[in-house]
């Protein structure tokens, strides 16, 4: 499903396996484990989170064949991306996606969920499908693109389109970072740009609080709408 | 005054006649009831062009109209008359179950440059055309909801500033400089219009379902949304 790497002070999150890393409730938890793990490792406030993947798929978004059979799924999963998501808007420490395969829906809401994305420019792309598969965008994933998405004919052209952005596009969009050659060289540079940061010396936990309060309003459209089961945890600090 | 006209899968909506297609009640009620069949006949892939005869695309509000009252307590409320009946057509063209384009042939004032910017994307002319709040230059406050279209639809501050403040009269290629229309490559109306009909086809065969579209588009606008009492997005149950 997925395993977590460190290397010196970078945690590498890979959602291994050749298949399309599709975000079902087990997954889901995979990954919040994960995360727990790399919370509860006390060098954390010094280090890095760098998100990738195996194969041709980042993530192609929620199980929706899975929801189709067992439709109690379907806020299960909901609650579960909000709450990593939200996790990951309070992790102490600066988070990277390398995003080496297509991201669509939920996947490329989970690649902007990251500090900085980087991706391969040789084949991929990132694709909010939800207007093509008929179905509407939650409004706390409108809220994360809204916040990562600059212009409103960008945002206009990823969601009203449906557009399928390269890396080279998502880089004129101001979605992605850098564009990177080929699937190895993003997580080179992934790491490079890791190990960089790192040198920075930066202080994690005051950098965590920071990123919350400057998606202070995703945080609130993630937190607003619990009617998943659960409620959505929001850790950290509340400026 | 204005006419729709359905060609295959594009709505047609023109603001007739060579004159400023200046909005009042009468003529905003028209192009009010002219979305609304629109709406009614909409089908997948249907998509709306909105243009113009002549000079103008839309002057504005008629304060002609407004100051004929003979009052000024009278001409203000005619104007206040206008700024609220108009939200409604705002608010039509946000929640129309299709893909929306201006292709603008001329100026759009004030209230016309609104309507153009209630589009899903705009075109203008190269040669001629502008965009103008010349509300600013006649001693007109801005209501709320043509704050809350510019900030929705115009990302920088500085062309923000442009457009509401300064009173400049933005032609088409700063306009497309700015981000505030899409292009501004054709010479004249007929070539807009042309352009228009080339982005509908290519959106049209996409075959997308016109309520998703509407939920999808309004959820962008949230704010502009809740000014005008649009129900932005489904909440209760996010569908996977």
């Amino acid at each position: 499903m997925c395993t977590l790497e460190k290397r010196g002070r970078l945690f590498i999150l890979t959602l291994t396996g050749d298949g399309e890393h599709r975000l079902n409730p087990t997954l889901l938890n995979a990954i919040h484990s994960a995360i727990t793990q790399i919370r509860s490792d006390p060098s954390s406030p010094h280090s890095i989170l760098i998100t990738t993947s195996h194969g041709k798929f980042f993530s192609n978004g929620y199980d929706l064949a899975l929801a189709e059979t067992n439709p109690s799924l379907r806020p299960v999963m909901d609650a579960k991306l909000r709450s990593l998501v939200a996790d990951l808007i309070s992790l102490p420490m600066p988070t990277i996606a390398a995003v080496t395969g297509h991201a669509s829906a939920a996947g490329f809401l989970l690649a902007m969920s990251h500090d900085y994305v980087l991706m391969r420019r040789d084949r991929g792309f990132l694709y909010m499908s939800e207007l093509d598969i008929e179905l509407v965008i939650p409004a706390w994933f409108m809220a994360v693109i809204r916040m990562k998405i600059g212009s409103p004919a960008a945002r206009r052209d990823v969601v009203l389109t449906a557009e399928k952005v390269t890396a080279d596009r998502g880089v004129e969009m101001g979605i992605v970072d850098s564009s990177c050659g080929s699937a190895a060289e993003t997580v080179e540079a992934a790491i490079k740009l890791g190990e960089e940061l790192v040198r920075g010396g930066v202080d994690g936990h005051v950098y965590g609080g920071r990123r919350e309060t400057l998606l202070r309003e995703v945080l609130d459209t993630i937190g607003s709408d619990v009617s998943g089961s659960g409620g959505v945890r929001i850790s950290g600090s509340k400026l | 005054m204005c006419t729709l006209e359905k060609r295959g899968n594009l709505f047609l909506l023109t603001l007739t006649g060579d004159n400023e297609h200046r909005f009042n009640p009468d003529t905003i009620a028209t192009i009010l009831s002219l979305l609304g069949q629109a709406k009614s006949q909409s089908q997948r892939g249907s998509v709306l062009i909105t243009t113009g005869h002549g000079k103008f695309f839309s002057n504005g509000f008629d304060l002609a109209w407004a100051q004929s009252s003979g009052s000024l307590t009278g001409a203000a409320e005619r104007l206040h008359q206008m700024v609220e009946s108009f939200k409604p057509v705002v608010a039509a063209l946000l929640d129309l179950p299709m893909p929306t384009i201006a292709a603008l042939n001329g100026h759009a004032a004030a209230a016309g440059l609104m309507l153009a910017l209630s589009h899903d994307y705009i075109f203008m002319r190269k040669d001629r055309g502008v965009l103008y709040m010349s509300e600013v230059d006649i001693g007109l406050s801005m209501p709320d909801y043509f704050a809350a279209m510019v900030r929705s639809k115009i990302g920088t501050s500085a062309a923000r500033r442009e457009v509401l403040l300064s009173g400049k009269k933005i032609r088409g290629e700063e306009a497309v400089a700015l981000g505030i229309v899409d292009s501004a490559a054709h010479a004249s109306a007929e070539g807009v219009v042309e352009a228009t009909v080339g982005l509908a086809e290519k959106l049209a065969a996409k075959k997308w379902k016109g309520d998703v579209y509407a939920s999808i588009r309004k959820s962008l606008y949230p704010e502009l949304c809740g000014i005008l009492g649009l129900e932005a997005t489904i909440f209760a149950t996010p569908k996977l």
